[in-house]
């Protein structure tokens, strides 16, 4: 039977009612993933926004330009195939503890105020003296 | 946009899983802790299923919710709210893209989330099962529902699965512009003509059903819901939810000197929680087997789409590519 | 008013009821698109259409005319100055939205890039600023005419028969207006010829490598700038002012 709607443009379709067959859409129908890294403005870097469905790599950017980019705040956008991802995994996630000896790392580790007031004020007594 | 009229699931259907008690132990600190859950994490088998199926669910009342409101697109009065309604509409598919996306990462495809909607397998918010019958139908929507599914996703989006509370964040900061948009609407036509506030007292008489249907009966006495609960699936009971809308929003209907059709509703002051009549539970379960005025319709109309967009997706279908679960 | 002005207006007219209906039907596709990501960024086409009409309307507003809103919706069929190609509904086969958009936006973007020019200074800020927007909507049309036709068989010869279809409607968006000369005369625009010959150039740069050509001794499908019209645009307006037309003018929508 021919679906009769309030949406004028339904009317204008074909449509039948009914449910849908089994399994209308077959896997990979909607095309593999790209991740989406966008560059909010010039000198900050890429970062990742989410994923478009896509065939290619040009079709994932005319896609993706207006999932993540419609409301402007881009100018820059990379999108790569899903599959082209290499990353560590949230099991080893305890690979990134910094152990107490790698504080040498931080800025925090170096602490030079206290000998350069300890110099200044022996030299100020030597001064005085 | 979405209700979750969220229903506790039947329970026969899946009967506790034996999970490593170790494993759910850690999970459950994790979870304690404030972590979020990433897609490649262990999870409860529950954990992940309840998730795909909330998420799932919510896509769907995206993709589904552009309809209702797709009635009036082709007919919005004016630049203004023809510009509006196309963005609304629009990132209501935006926002459906992205739920797709949150589910896809707990290894259900989109193929087969889009299948099982159109099959009529899977639920998605009673709401858009109603008619949109007038223009004013358009601003109860728009201020309205998408009020309701606000304080839902404002929620969702503190969460414990990384994935949907990323996409819970972009989406309740656009969500921010329907809801201004709605209102902003709502209170033209309230402030109009006599007419045209007639129209609205129709529409918001016509809502009021389904909007007090939209966070599902209660469901504080579930021992599922307090399980989602401590699993940072589900954040608040239906009913805090409810109430939380109703006070915030119930007032501005009223400041406008329009009516709701529940003569009992009123909050009481002692205990600052508002009382309402029966909504009618039986037709919220009569509307979530299939039985609403237009869940045939919204099935075929996305059927159709599925369907002529078929060739399109077809042809583009790149060879001897395989599917890789999205990262994150 | 000075006939400079009139030919100025009418040029005006004709872009923004162009916009305006393209805008409307490609809108028509918002949540029944053929995949989500394209159902996205179809709407997005529609919206800057509908956005660049208001534009010129308010232009058009600023210049002594009807205000925006009124322009739009509130004009009898006579009166506006569209082509047939956006008059056209866009059907269930999403390859003639696709080809129609293919056309109209290559014309579009030949046609802001010659107004920037213009001796209007308005309507040059104006094509410079659409001429940016038209861009992505040029590389959307093209790439997706580009799959298609190196897609399955089905798919070329749908897009094939849709651009072949389509064909001499989008002539007709080149149809003359009465003041075609004195537009080219004051330097306010190069006219619809020249600007065909270039349009020709530029689809063929894109369809010859796919096989594609076209019958350039199809008649052009006219009428549309003279105000006459297919049979689709009178529903297309009943429709699309069917709420504005409930309140008089003093309603704020």
């Amino acid at each position: 039977m021919k679906l009769v709607s309030l949406d004028p443009r339904v009317c204008r379709m074909d449509m039948a009612e009914g449910a849908a067959p089994d399994a209308l859409i077959q896997e990979n129908d909607h095309w593999p993933t790209y991740e989406v890294f966008a560059q909010k403005k010039r000198g900050d870097q890429h970062q990742h926004v989410g994923i478009v469905h896509a065939p290619n790599g040009e079709m994932a950017l005319v896609l993706a330009k207006e999932q993540f980019a419609r409301r402007g705040m881009c100018v820059n956008l990379w999108v790569v195939r899903t599959a082209d991802v290499v990353a560590t995994s949230y099991e080893d996630a305890d690979i990134f503890d910094s152990t107490p000896q790698k504080t040498h790392r931080e800025p925090v580790d170096y602490k030079v105020k206290d000998k350069i007031n300890r110099y200044n004020q022996s030299k100020k007594e030597k001064n005085e003296q | 946009m979405y209700g979750g009229g969220y229903l506790p699931d039947d329970q026969k259907r899946h009967l506790p899983i034996a999970e490593d008690p170790d494993k759910l132990a850690a999970f459950e600190t994790r979870i304690d802790r404030g972590d979020k859950v990433e897609p490649q994490d262990w999870m409860p088998t529950e954990y992940r299923k309840q998730l795909i199926r909330m998420i799932e669910q919510h896509a769907h009342s995206e993709i589904i919710g552009a309809l209702p409101e797709g009635t009036w697109i082709t007919r919005a009065p004016g630049f203004k709210r023809k510009m509006a309604i196309m963005a609304k509409v629009q990132d209501e598919i935006g926002h459906a893209q992205l739920l797709y996306a949150a589910a896809e990462t707990l290894g259900k495809t989109r193929e087969a989330m889009i299948n099982d909607l159109i099959n009529g397998k899977s639920k998605y918010s009673n709401v858009f099962n109603y008619p949109a019958e007038t223009w004013s139908d358009i601003a109860v929507i728009g201020f309205l529902i998408d009020a309701a599914a606000i304080v839902n996703q404002t929620l969702n989006a503190k969460g414990s699965y990384g994935p949907y509370c990323r996409a819970l964040e972009r989406i309740c900061y656009e969500e921010a512009f329907h809801l201004k948009q709605g209102h902003d609407a709502f209170v033209a036509l309230a402030t109009g003509t006599e007419r045209s506030r007639s129209e609205l007292q129709a529409a918001l008489n016509r809502w009021w059903k389904p909007i007090m249907h939209f966070f599902g009966p209660s469901d504080k006495a579930s021992v599922h819901s307090e399980k989602l609960m401590r699993w940072k699936v589900k954040m608040a009971s239906n009913d805090d939810m409810r109430n939380q809308f109703l006070d915030m929003y119930v007032p501005r209907i009223w400041e406008l000197d329009l009516t709701l059709p529940d003569p009992e509703l009123r909050k009481d002051s002692d205990t600052g929680v508002w009382l309402f009549g029966d909504p009618d539970w039986n037709e919220f379960f009569e509307v979530i087997k299939g039985n609403g005025p237009c869940n045939a319709e919204r099935l075929a109309v996305r059927r159709w789409a599925e369907e002529k967009g078929e060739w399109v997706k077809r042809a583009l279908r790149p060879r001897n590519e395989i599917y890789v679960t999205p990262l994150a | 008013m000075s006939n400079k002005v009139i030919a100025l207006k009418e040029l005006l007219y004709k872009m923004a009821d162009d916009q305006l209906i393209i805008g409307h039907r490609n809108a028509e596709w918002i949540g029944i698109g053929p995949v989500l990501e394209e159902d996205i960024a179809f709407g997005s086409l529609a919206q800057d259409k509908t956005g660049q009409s208001w534009n010129l309307y308010q232009l058009l507003e600023k210049m002594g005319g009807a205000n925006a809103d009124k322009a739009a919706f509130g004009r009898a069929e006579k009166e506006y100055k569209c082509c047939h190609l956006v008059e056209l509904p866009i059907g269930e086969d999403y390859a003639f939205s696709l080809a129609r958009h293919f056309y109209f936006d290559h014309a579009e973007y030949l046609r802001m890039d010659a107004l920037k020019s213009c001796a209007y200074p308005d309507l040059a800020g104006l094509a410079k600023k659409f001429h940016s927007e038209i861009k992505y909507h040029v590389f959307h049309a093209n790439t997706w005419v580009k799959n298609l036709c190196h897609g399955t068989e089905e798919s070329k010869s749908r897009m094939v028969s849709a651009l072949a279809y389509a064909f001499p409607y989008a002539l007709g968006i080149f149809e003359p207006g009465p003041h075609e000369d004195l537009l080219v005369a004051e330097n306010l625009f190069i006219g619809e010829h020249a600007l065909r010959e270039k349009w020709i150039g530029q689809i063929a740069d894109i369809l010859s490598p796919l096989g594609i050509s076209l019958n350039m001794g199809s008649l052009p499908i006219l009428g549309g700038r003279y105000g006459y019209h297919s049979e689709h645009l009178a529903p297309l307006l009943q429709e699309m002012t069917a709420v504005i037309r409930l309140e008089d003018d003093s309603m704020e929508w």
